[in-house]
């Protein structure tokens, strides 16, 4: 049992490490990471910062201080080598959330049949993002910043939540009884974002068509299961950057089809990526 | 017919897309500007002027930490002081996630090294501005509000003694000044009046703060709130800078019907619009 939820414990403990040192930040006065997601500083003194904020703050028409610049640099290089949507997976307080949601409708079984959304679409993200940068250059302000949970969720966590709370739980209800991984999966633009920064990231799934039963039970942990195309296909690496290297389609995979492998370095036989 | 069927989907489908995004935009650009607009808040020292502070601030709560976690933060029993810094919640009505204080709760105690501001990653907090002539930070001239006096709450103003705005300013006898004025209504007794001096007040509201009435009658406003404007067009002609400002200016002649009378002519003449 607990073999197949490796990473997800490995997950749960990062996410709540991080939000700890946060919160230790602000109550106790730690100085190992303090700030939030939009800007943080690592051990008082490396700056770290979210390249979707900065890039809204930017578009609001604000010079930000170098301090912020370096910091979205740094955070962008890192993702763009861990795979972007690690930071969905492994640090976004908003995913214990949303899993939580995901994983209630599996046990409640409210997926019965696929729905079609048409103006819902995995895509639908990307146009939320462009369209926060559009507003927030035409408001002068960082729209997305003014609506975010997930930095409404971590603020919550270290300042106190007040009505804040509602966001989240409007986000978990969504998520529950409206959409299969609406917010994550289909509307989030920092998601979107990392998506676009991970796009050839070097940390990688890679599936081994070999070994695969066709049991199909990576499809129904996966919150992007449209990156798992090649399933009992092809032996190829999970290239999408959609794919938020989550890992749980590697913890229940009982056949040693799925592993966490570097992009261009194929380890199991079979056709070499595209 | 199948391509015609397709292409009506097509522009359909576009349609529809542009305006969604189109109703998504103006919801949430709308959503936006109305947050934006309740500008009724007291910032961090140095912040920017509200408008330009509200792009600059990341919501990261540096400030806000730095300010929470001072060893001085002590009541006089001994017992941990809340912070001044509070982030923004929803709820509070002010845009979400950034700083600001309420001097009734927790005023700005104005420490000499001012720790919520180095801290400020985007220069929201801009260091530059309570910089002194030493390149040392000064929140003496920090410029978080204006402390204003409401004459007809406070009780100086009545007749009754009282100086706890006076006592607990920082800048004692500078910023708030006691001036003294004959009461005739007993014709034997002074007013003691707390008079605030805008070039001075750093707006900390200790004073709001220490005020004994139900309500505040002295209390700190945005500067941008609390003060008029003259405008350019008028000048003291008693004060030779000031009359720099006009050195080269030009009168303007403007030329019409009316010219060709003397002004106290027209003036008292029956005119008819």
């Amino acid at each position: 049992m607990i073999a197949n939820m490796k990473y997800l414990l490995l997950r749960r403990l990062t996410q709540t490490i991080l939000l700890v040192l946060y919160f230790g930040a602000n109550a106790y006065g730690w100085h190992m990471l303090e700030g939030t997601f939009g800007a943080s500083h690592l051990f008082g003194v490396v700056p770290l910062s979210d390249p979707y904020t900065v890039a809204q703050i930017l578009a609001s028409g604000f010079v930000v201080g170098a301090d912020v610049l370096l910091g979205a640099f740094l955070i962008t290089l890192f993702y763009m080598v861990v795979g972007g949507r690690a930071f969905c997976s492994w640090v976004c307080p908003i995913n214990m959330v949303t899993d939580l949601a995901n994983w209630l409708r599996r046990k409640l079984k409210l997926d019965k049949e696929e729905v079609n959304y048409r103006f819902l679409k995995r895509r639908t993200r990307y146009w939320i993002m462009a369209l926060g940068i559009v507003v927030s250059a035409w408001v002068g302000l960082a729209a997305f910043e003014l609506v975010s949970p997930i930095t409404i969720m971590q603020r919550g966590i270290i300042f106190g939540f007040g009505a804040g709370i509602w966001v989240v739980v409007a986000i978990f209800l969504f998520d529950l009884f409206g959409v299969k991984n609406g917010w994550c999966g289909h509307l989030c633009p920092l998601g979107a974002t990392y998506s676009l920064i991970g796009s050839k990231s070097l940390v990688r799934v890679e599936h081994n068509h070999e070994n695969c039963t066709a049991c199909m039970d990576c499809k129904v942990v996966c919150p992007e299961n449209q990156v798992l195309h090649m399933i009992n296909k092809e032996s190829i690496m999970v290239t999408s950057g959609e794919c938020t290297n989550c890992g749980r389609c590697v913890d229940v995979c009982n056949d040693d089809a799925l592993k966490f492998s570097i992009r261009g370095f194929q380890l199991s036989e079979g056709k070499k990526e595209k | 017919m199948a391509d015609s069927n397709n292409r009506r989907k097509f522009f359909a489908t576009t349609f529809q897309s542009v305006g969604l995004t189109a109703l998504g935009g103006l919801l949430w650009s709308g959503y936006s500007d109305a947050v934006k607009a309740s500008s009724l808040v007291l910032r961090p020292p140095a912040a920017l002027p509200e408008a330009d502070f509200l792009k600059a601030c990341i919501k990261c709560g540096l400030c806000a930490e730095a300010c929470v976690n001072r060893d001085s933060n002590k009541n006089s029993d001994g017992t941990k002081r809340e912070g001044t810094l509070k982030m923004a919640k929803g709820g509070d009505h002010q845009v979400i996630g950034t700083p600001y204080f309420i001097p009734t709760e927790v005023p700005c105690y104005m420490c000499d090294d001012v720790p919520c501001v180095p801290v400020c990653p985007t220069g929201a907090l801009d260091m530059k501005s309570i910089l002194n002539e030493k390149e040392e930070l000064d929140i003496n001239k920090a410029r978080m509000g204006l402390a204003v006096v409401h004459k007809e709450s406070c009780i100086s103003y009545w007749g009754i003694q009282c100086d706890a705005c006076y006592r607990a300013c920082p800048l004692q006898g500078e910023a708030i000044v006691i001036e003294h004025h004959k009461n005739e209504r007993t014709g034997k007794h002074a007013f003691l009046l707390p008079i605030v001096h805008s070039d001075v007040c750093t707006g900390c509201g200790l004073c709001e703060q220490a005020c004994v009435t139900e309500k505040p009658a002295i209390f700190v406003l945005p500067i941008d709130k609390a003060t008029g404007k003259a405008g350019d067009h008028y000048v003291k002609g008693w004060d030779s800078k000031d009359q720099e400002r006009v050195a080269n200016a030009q009168a303007i002649h403007t030329e019409n019907e009316r010219s060709a009378q003397d002004a106290t002519d027209y003036l008292n003449m029956e005119v008819s619009y």
